[in-house]
């Protein structure tokens, strides 16, 4: 147990900088946001409504966190590939899940530089306050969303590993997730047949857990959802693991050469 | 004068082919077919969650925004492809004319930029129910055109300033940013600061986004010829400064020996 621990915190620390290192996965993610959140407070300030840009500002903050985690987590195996050390972590005494959940927790980690960005850029660019009524629940609410979405983004890298691009997949994905996760549009305004698929989605309830926390809502349910939902994604995306490893040695296309 | 057309048309796409040769379906269709119609669908909801535009407005400004992803990548990749694939001293030791040489590679990224938009256009424009008429399409592909090449011109900026950084995907990204606040794609220039609606004046789409709504209303080509000459002019312009600038940081990148290190 303690090992295992170990493993994870060391490699997710590992990764995180190298990842903050990193001009595309670090300052990209960060100003990637910053530019579409942007045209959002436009958008939303043109259309009168002041409470319409706090809404706005809490969306294009929790956008960071997937735009981080979407390239990076979805093309994790990809880029072990590229570098050459995919054989090495499968052959590794430990489970391949345990090397790859601290990458993509990593991933999803970046996104607070983001959300803190994208939070500065509302309040002294568009002048946007927002005044957190429950810094307790937020501080819990936050990193619930932030594991989620990482665990949504480790199901993502195992489930594209046989796929040779798939960062093209995991960039394929950012604008639906904006979309369906009602970062920026309620959920009501889509249509009824968009609502179960936002439901299975972590990145909903960490956006809603988020928006209660800061308003003075009550995000414990929606924090709850979050780590069940992002228990299931981590269960499934074990099991997906081992298949797919089991079908890369078994046809030698571990590294799609 | 063959030996130039050979290499603008030749050779502009056998370079294509050899360097955009990662663009295979895999990538084209995740990154240029579903991602635009996601984007436009993203700010189609915003704009009717704000309350303002109405969709017509963000189907056609972001379909001819979108058209800058192939037209920066693609020409940044005439340089940044050259290099990671060590032959970019071979190309910049060879007597051939730069004009045709790195025009010639710009003539199939406005082919692959225009289908990008007018595919986008058509889809979410089929799936929002925009009522675009027939007669409009073919004063739209005109629009495309123009807005295409002028931000291609852009695109060979980009590729010159690829001689001197690494980080080619960070800046095209960064400038399609860029691009999506000024053009007016999804904000109507008037809404913007003094300073950015002066900058959306002289950056490529602006005017041919303009442009395209207004044709895509059923405006006849002739309305709105004033905005596709300056899209036009601005695309010359782009491409003039593109052209001198990558002779420029070509004798620099000599002098410096950094051609295959930048």
């Amino acid at each position: 147990m303690r090992r295992t621990l170990r493993l994870l915190s060391v490699s997710w620390l590992l990764h995180v900088k190298q990842l903050s290192r990193s001009s595309f996965d670090g300052l990209l993610a960060i100003l990637w946001p910053i530019f579409f959140a942007t045209v959002a407070f436009f958008m939303f300030r043109a259309g009168g409504d002041p409470d319409a840009l706090v809404y706005a500002s809490l969306g294009a903050a929790v956008m960071g966190i997937w735009t981080a985690t979407s390239v990076s987590a979805g093309s994790a195996l990809q880029r072990e590939r590229w570098f050459g050390t995919l054989e090495l972590l499968v052959a590794a005494p430990a489970h391949f899940s345990l090397v790859l959940l601290p990458l993509a927790f990593a991933t999803s980690a970046i996104g607070i530089y983001c959300m803190a960005t994208t939070l500065l850029w509302g309040r002294f660019a568009f002048g946007i306050d927002i005044a957190f009524e429950q810094p307790l629940l937020l501080a819990l609410a936050i990193p619930a969303t932030i594991l989620s979405i990482g665990a949504l983004g480790f199901l993502m890298g195992v489930s594209f590993a046989r796929y040779r691009a798939a960062w093209s997949l995991g960039a394929m994905t950012e604008y639906p997730i904006w979309l369906i996760c009602g970062f920026l549009v309620p959920l009501s305004l889509l249509p009824g047949w968009v609502h179960p698929i936002s439901w299975a989605l972590a990145p909903t309830w960490g956006m809603q857990a988020i928006r209660e926390s800061a308003t003075g809502g009550s995000p414990l349910p929606d924090v709850g959802m979050c780590f069940f939902l992002g228990g299931i994604y981590v269960a499934i995306g074990v099991l997906v693991t081992e298949s797919v490893l089991r079908s890369a040695r078994a046809s030698a296309s571990l590294s799609l050469t | 004068m063959t030996v130039s057309l050979r290499i603008f048309f030749i050779g502009g796409l056998t370079a294509y082919r050899a360097l955009i040769n990662w663009l295979s379906p895999w990538i084209f269709v995740p990154t240029l077919v579903v991602a635009p119609i996601f984007q436009i669908l993203l700010f189609v909801y915003i704009g009717r969650n704000a309350g303002v535009q109405s969709d017509e407005f963000f189907v056609v400004g972001n379909a001819v925004q979108y058209a800058s992803i192939p037209c920066l990548f693609s020409m940044t990749n005439a340089i940044a492809g050259e290099r990671s694939q060590q032959t970019l001293m071979y190309i910049l030791v060879t007597p051939a004319g730069r004009l045709p040489l790195f025009l010639g590679r710009a003539l199939p990224v406005i082919a692959n930029a225009m289908f990008v938009a007018a595919f986008s256009l058509f889809v979410s424009g089929a799936l929002l129910h925009i009522d675009v008429p027939f007669s409009a399409w073919g004063p739209i592909a005109l629009v495309i055109f123009v807005s295409t090449f002028s931000c291609t011109g852009l695109g060979l900026i980009c590729a010159g300033i690829a001689l001197r950084v690494r980080e080619t995907a960070v800046l095209n990204n960064i400038i399609f940013g860029l691009l999506l606040i000024f053009t007016g794609a999804n904000v109507d220039i008037d809404e913007l600061p003094g300073w950015m609606q002066a900058i959306s004046e002289r950056v490529p789409l602006t005017h041919g986004i303009q442009a395209a709504r207004q044709v895509a209303n059923g405006a006849p080509l002739g309305d709105v010829r004033g905005l596709l000459a300056t899209e036009a002019v601005i695309g010359v312009a782009y491409t003039i400064v593109g052209y001198l600038l990558l002779r420029f940081l070509e004798r620099e990148s000599r002098k410096r020996a950094s051609v295959q290190i930048a």
